[in-house]
């Protein structure tokens, strides 16, 4: 599947609400960690269709980074019905990812 | 301008070195003096040598192949790694910028962290490693720097223009830099205090301090602090590398105790003669598409 394009608009909708686990990736145009991570989220939105996976950048989305209390970048949550399962802070490797699904 | 910059000039960055040079390359070591190896009383199990060699002996040993290989050596610590427009790494130093189209990583391993209460817990949760990723978070607030060298006040000067205000706080030691435009507190630190996330620091005797985010930078940088504002894969503070000794990154390579495993001078040699040899085909294959 597509990686999604998250907002705080959408972010109910499509993560908290998904009848499957979401994936999160919190990042920032600037953050050089954040642009080794993306093509790692990309690679498991294309892998795997049972996921939800989305990117929210945190200069257009702050409201929702500070939610979730996230307070460094790259951080990835994986959200299932609406709870949040795990939390990485920095860059993650894809099959860290995966084990926690 | 040089082809590789080998920072490290243990066992794996010398080897590294060796290696380059001998495959046409340019190549500079940055040395920190600060090298594991020195401080081996007595190597006994490395080959050669049948009664034994001290670290400090083997070390000054490789230093002077070096030297007789005409390699450039300077003895200056790395206080941040960029990667500019042109794809070269800009190494700055505590007195130059050095740039490069390759990067081999042969730090050895970092000091472990300090004992302070918290610290891992509340990681990601106002505790951070890299003022340039995260500062943005901290926009016109109160933050704290636990360090006590030029790197710390390099971290300071990422975030100078974003904080309200910066406290360099030394956990006890005396700062290795002789005067700053920051408030300095040497008083040893015990804990980090928090709820949800961090909330204040508190010292050895009993007072605290209101704080909205705490930059670590201590001593000077090491390795996993470089990699974790350039986005190498690591595992447990130890870099991520394949059997070329390359990291995530292209042009990046690391060897010797900070890619992990067995933390002994022979493989160090190893990897460092594999690092220096895959950075120097990398070199060519750059020149050949220039």
């Amino acid at each position: 599947m597509e990686v999604l394009k998250l907002t705080t608009a959408n972010f109910e909708e499509t993560i908290l609400k998904a009848d499957k686990t979401a994936i999160v990736d919190f990042y920032a145009d600037w953050c050089g960690p954040c642009k080794m991570q993306s093509p790692i989220i990309d690679k498991i939105a294309k892998e795997h269709d049972e996921l939800v996976v989305g990117k929210l950048n945190v200069d257009d989305n702050g409201e929702i980074a500070v939610k979730y209390g996230v307070m460094s970048i790259p951080t990835l949550l994986i959200i299932k019905n609406g709870e949040i399962k795990k939390q990485f802070v920095g860059l993650t490797d894809e099959s860290d990812i995966l084990k926690e699904i | 301008m040089y082809d590789i910059i080998i920072i490290g000039a243990g066992p794996a960055g010398i080897s590294a070195a060796i290696y380059a040079k001998r495959a046409g390359t340019n190549v500079l070591v940055l040395d920190n003096d600060n090298s594991e190896l020195i401080k081996a009383h007595k190597i006994d199990n490395y080959y050669g040598f049948p009664e034994g060699i001290s670290g400090s002996t083997l070390y000054d040993n490789g230093i002077q192949q070096a030297k007789n290989l005409e390699i450039d050596l300077k003895k200056e610590a790395v206080l941040n790694i960029k990667m500019n427009e042109n794809m070269c790494y800009d190494v700055k130093t505590s007195d130059n910028i050095y740039t490069s189209d390759s990067v081999i990583f042969a730090t050895g391993t970092k000091k472990a962290k300090p004992l302070i209460k918290g610290l891992n817990e509340f990681e990601g949760k106002g505790i951070s490693y890299c003022a340039i990723c995260d500062g943005f978070f901290y926009r016109k607030k109160d933050v704290v720097i636990i360090g006590d060298g030029d790197y710390a006040l390099s971290e300071a000067s990422d975030l100078v223009n974003i904080v309200n205000s910066i406290t360099i706080l030394t956990n006890g030691k005396e700062p290795g830099f002789e005067n700053c435009n920051y408030k300095v507190d040497k008083r040893p630190i015990t804990s980090i205090n928090g709820d949800m996330k961090v909330e204040e620091i508190e010292f050895s005797d009993g007072s605290t301090l209101k704080t909205d985010g705490i930059f670590i930078a201590i001593g000077s940088a090491g390795a996993s602090d470089f990699a974790k504002k350039m986005g190498i894969m690591t595992n447990n503070d130890n870099i991520k590398v394949n059997e070329h000794m390359e990291t995530n990154i292209k042009g990046v390579y690391a060897c010797g105790n900070i890619t992990g495993g067995l933390l002994q001078v022979n493989k160090a040699v190893y990897e460092g003669a594999v690092a220096g040899l895959s950075a120097a085909n990398y070199i060519k294959a750059k020149r050949k598409g220039a």
